[in-house]
């Protein structure tokens, strides 16, 4: 089952920078779904048009939809603060807001106004336990998350993504400033949080798209080349264009 | 959980659409207050112009531009005044532009950071001085000391008035130039260092050079400071608008055309042609402080960095 | 080491300690103005000068109904900028298009932080005083010290505004914040203590000035103080002129201790701004 479904989408924004055109991609329900490429490819552009955060941005035009369980969420009608509640997301450099380590999970409940206490509680206790952080600060939630380690303020921050239960995480190259161990139990909170979610991840190497990819797709200027079974891409693309890429040749 | 993202009306609660409505009326008073400062310009425009306009009918424009002010039998030659607040601004300018300049350079790329962290709270200083204390030492320390060194008649002359516009402008012009020499790309100084400049050579040809916009809005804010200033110099010029003729005018009382509007003002009946030309002088403040600052944030290089705002 | 790299090395000597010679000048030229003023001034302190009114032509007496002025007058000041700079600050650093208006707004507000402010006395003349009938008055007054003050609070607040880094915006809003939320949440208040520097420097400017208050709201002499907003009042920078000017036979103690009120009340203000300044600096997590 498709939990999105991008259909003939084309972005453009004014300074004419990282465009996408005519974009088809079927992103299964509960499988870790792939976006990579060389960089400037639009695979951060695609990410930001799910939760539609690129409406911050200078876009100057947007074509085609993006089906969310069916719903067209580029439709002028669709709720973009419910939108968000579903799509969790996690950005490159790990973004701690200047608060406490509860207050940074937190926040998201804060914006949406939930006052129950018990859920909140619970709530922070699964987050971080899925996030591979509980036994590391549960005796300091009060700390500054300021003070958590460069690994420790990224994995705070996929739990902050989580916090609320999102149905969708997007994670635009998590883990491109982490140490090899970070990474690792990064990569390993993602496979077993696909249980529950359906997952988008731009990978920072080749290696960790081949690594993690249930399905993988390939980003090049802008273009969509091939999306493919991930061991089966990685193995044995179709295109040259991809072949080369994996292998090495560039990007 | 499970809200949809289309929500029907009965589905919308009626919670959101309040805070929603917040939303919107809070962003329109945000506005609105953005916008406020063009109407303050125009406000501020228009209430000179509906009193100044009126002089030009009411005085001939060959009395305006005529070199003698003297408004109770009728004369008011706004010349004298126009040459009086140049001079003194001229004189300020000569004053604080090098010690101005040599401040900034000094504080940017000389001094040790200790000694940085001392100098400029202490230029912030002077740049809080109210301008009507300066005054009061103009009158009190500087001008006595002007009369005697240079054996004048009285200390309260032009060049009283343009040794303390100097100092109102100095804490601007450090302020500005160093910031823009501060923004000189670490990079260009170790080019230049490296292929064999002393650091002397380095600031004059590549760090100044390099910062030359900013450091010249830095001096035209300066002036545009002085050219304004009021209190000061109508405490320490002696106030006598003579006609400026020559270098000597220094060193004799002049008198500006802010100190001109503060010490009439007060007097003159409202409607009267005397308030009518008052407010033609405040016209005249009001267009040469435009010019001054639409030449300054015109020098002033600007890269755009919208899409790295939003993105990163 | 040749001739010529030599002779480079005596230039930049001389030029170094040139430099270093003006730069210390104009510092020691201001220590030496404060202090002077403290020096001279402070025999003039006294309870009866801080806590009574002039007599006897302003020639005895205090200048509580000064200071009460000036502390009006800045409130005043503070109560009409501080939320319209701010909004105005709000406006231009979270919703402000890149477009030609916007530019419109900043030339507008970059005028008025350079227009005189004896134009902007005249101005509160003519607006507030004779078309606004408000009459020479402290809330005649304060809004022409409101209006030149506003360029100076919206510059530095939005400064301080655009200080929080951007990524903290994205993330707020990516967890489903509105943009209001994100503002009031995290913007604002990583923002404040930039902001309220802002506001005292600004407010400082107007504490000091005399050219806007002349017409619009600074009497010559009240022995009593003022009772409402509508009420003319003394304050410290137009008593300092006129006892400084207008008064024969001023003793000159009163005009420093007059001075060295005045310097204190604003200096105060500069010091407290450097304060909250310092302790966000320390304190601030990005």
């Amino acid at each position: 089952m498709d939990k999105i479904v991008i259909e003939d989408f084309s972005i453009e924004y004014s300074d004419g920078t990282e465009s996408l055109r005519h974009i088809n991609l079927h992103i299964p329900a509960n499988q870790l779904t792939v976006l990579f490429g060389p960089a400037g490819g639009g695979k951060s552009t695609l990410l930001r048009s799910i939760n539609r955060l690129n409406d911050l941005a200078d876009v100057k035009s947007t074509k085609g939809q993006i089906l969310f369980d069916g719903i067209n969420i580029l439709d002028k009608k669709v709720d973009v603060i419910n939108l968000r509640r579903k799509v969790g997301m996690v950005f490159a450099r790990p973004v701690v807001l200047p608060f406490s380590i509860r207050r940074n999970l937190t926040y998201g409940f804060e914006l949406a106004g939930v006052r129950d206490a018990v859920l909140i509680e619970e709530s922070v206790e699964r987050s971080l336990v899925q996030s591979a952080l509980w036994d590391e600060v549960k005796d300091r939630l009060d700390e500054p998350a300021i003070s958590l380690s460069g690994g420790q303020q990224q994995r705070l921050c996929l739990a902050r993504s989580l916090i609320q239960q999102p149905e969708v995480i997007l994670l635009d190259e998590p883990t491109s400033g982490l140490d090899p161990i970070s990474t690792l139990k990064v990569e390993n909170s993602l496979q077993d949080l696909k249980q529950d979610y359906t997952i988008v991840l731009v990978p920072h190497s080749v290696q960790q798209a081949a690594r993690t990819a249930d399905t993988a797709a390939f980003f090049l200027q802008g273009e969509l080349i091939e999306v493919g079974i991930g061991a089966e891409l990685f193995t044995n693309p179709t295109e040259s264009r991809t072949q080369r890429y994996i292998e090495g040749r560039y990007g | 959980m499970d809200t949809p993202f289309i929500p029907g009306p009965q589905q919308r609660k009626a919670q959101a659409i309040f805070s929603q409505a917040i939303e919107i009326l809070i962003t329109a008073v945000v506005k609105a207050m953005g916008y406020s400062a063009i109407v303050f310009v125009i406000m501020i425009f228009y209430f000179l112009m509906s009193e100044g306009i009126a002089a030009v009918g009411e005085v001939p424009l060959s009395v305006l531009f005529s070199a003698r002010w003297y408004p109770i039998e009728g004369y008011y030659g706004i010349l004298p005044l126009i040459g009086g607040s140049l001079l003194v601004t001229v004189g300020a300018t000569l004053f604080a532009v090098p010690i101005g300049l040599a401040t900034a350079i000094y504080i940017s790329e000389i001094a040790p950071r200790w000694m940085r962290e001392v100098l400029k709270p202490i230029i912030e200083i002077l740049a809080g001085l109210p301008s009507v204390v300066l005054g009061f030492i103009g009158i009190i320390a500087l001008a006595p000391q002007l009369r005697v060194l240079l054996d004048l008649p009285t200390g309260l002359t032009a060049l009283a008035g343009s040794i303390l516009l100097g100092l109102i402008a100095i804490p601007t012009i450090v302020s500005v130039a160093e910031d823009a020499l501060d923004s000189v790309p670490r990079s260009y100084r170790d080019a230049a260092l490296a292929i064999g400049a002393t650091r002397w050579q380095t600031i004059m040809r590549v760090t100044l050079p390099a910062a030359r916009s900013g450091v010249l809005t830095g001096v035209m804010l300066g002036v545009g400071r002085a050219i304004g200033e009021t209190m000061t110099v109508m405490m320490v010029t002696g106030n006598a608008p003579v006609m400026v003729r020559s270098l000597s005018a220094i060193l004799m009382p002049t008198r500006t055309m802010t100190a001109t509007i503060a010490a009439e003002m007060g007097e003159v009946a409202k409607g009267s042609v005397h308030y009518h030309v008052l407010f033609l002088i405040g016209v005249i403040l009001f267009l040469i402080s435009l010019i001054v600052n639409i030449i300054a944030s015109a020098m002033v290089f600007r890269v755009k960095k919208r899409a790295e705002r939003i993105l990163s | 080491m040749n001739h010529s790299s030599k002779k480079r090395m005596v230039v930049q000597k001389v030029a170094f300690a040139g430099m270093s010679l003006v730069a210390s000048l104009t510092v020691v030229f201001i220590i030496l103005i404060v202090v002077y003023i403290f020096s001279m001034g402070a025999g003039a302190i006294s309870f009866e000068f801080i806590f009574s009114a002039p007599y006897d032509g302003m020639r005895s007496g205090g200048i509580l109904p000064a200071i009460i002025g000036t502390f009006y007058l800045t409130v005043g000041t503070a109560v009409l900028a501080v939320p319209l700079g701010l909004g105005a600050a709000i406006y231009l650093s979270e919703y402000a298009p890149d477009n030609q208006v916007t530019r419109i707004i900043r030339i507008a507000i970059t005028n008025l932080s350079g227009i005189p402010s004896v134009v902007y006395g005249l101005f509160g003349l003519g607006l507030f005083v004779l078309f606004l009938r408000l009459g020479t008055s402290i809330l005649a007054a304060s809004m022409t010290l409101a209006i030149m003050t506003l360029p100076v609070i919206i510059s530095t607040a939005e400064e301080a505004l655009r200080a929080v880094p951007q990524s903290f915006r994205v993330v707020s809003i990516s967890l489903g914040g509105t943009r209001l939320q994100t503002i009031r949440k995290i913007v604002l208040p990583e923002a404040m203590p930039g902001i309220l520097t802002g506001v005292i420097l600004g407010l400082e400017r107007a504490a000091g000035e005399t050219a806007p208050i002349m017409f619009t709201g600074a009497a010559f002499f009240l022995p009593q103080l003022p009772t409402s907003l509508t009420d003319a009042t003394m304050a410290l920078p137009y008593h300092l002129f006129v006892i400084a000017t207008q008064v024969p036979g001023m003793p000159i103690q009163i005009q420093f201790g007059t001075a060295l009120v005045l310097l204190v009340f604003v200096l105060g203000m500069n010091l407290i701004a450097s304060i909250i300044r310092s302790r966000a600096r320390a304190k601030r997590q990005w």
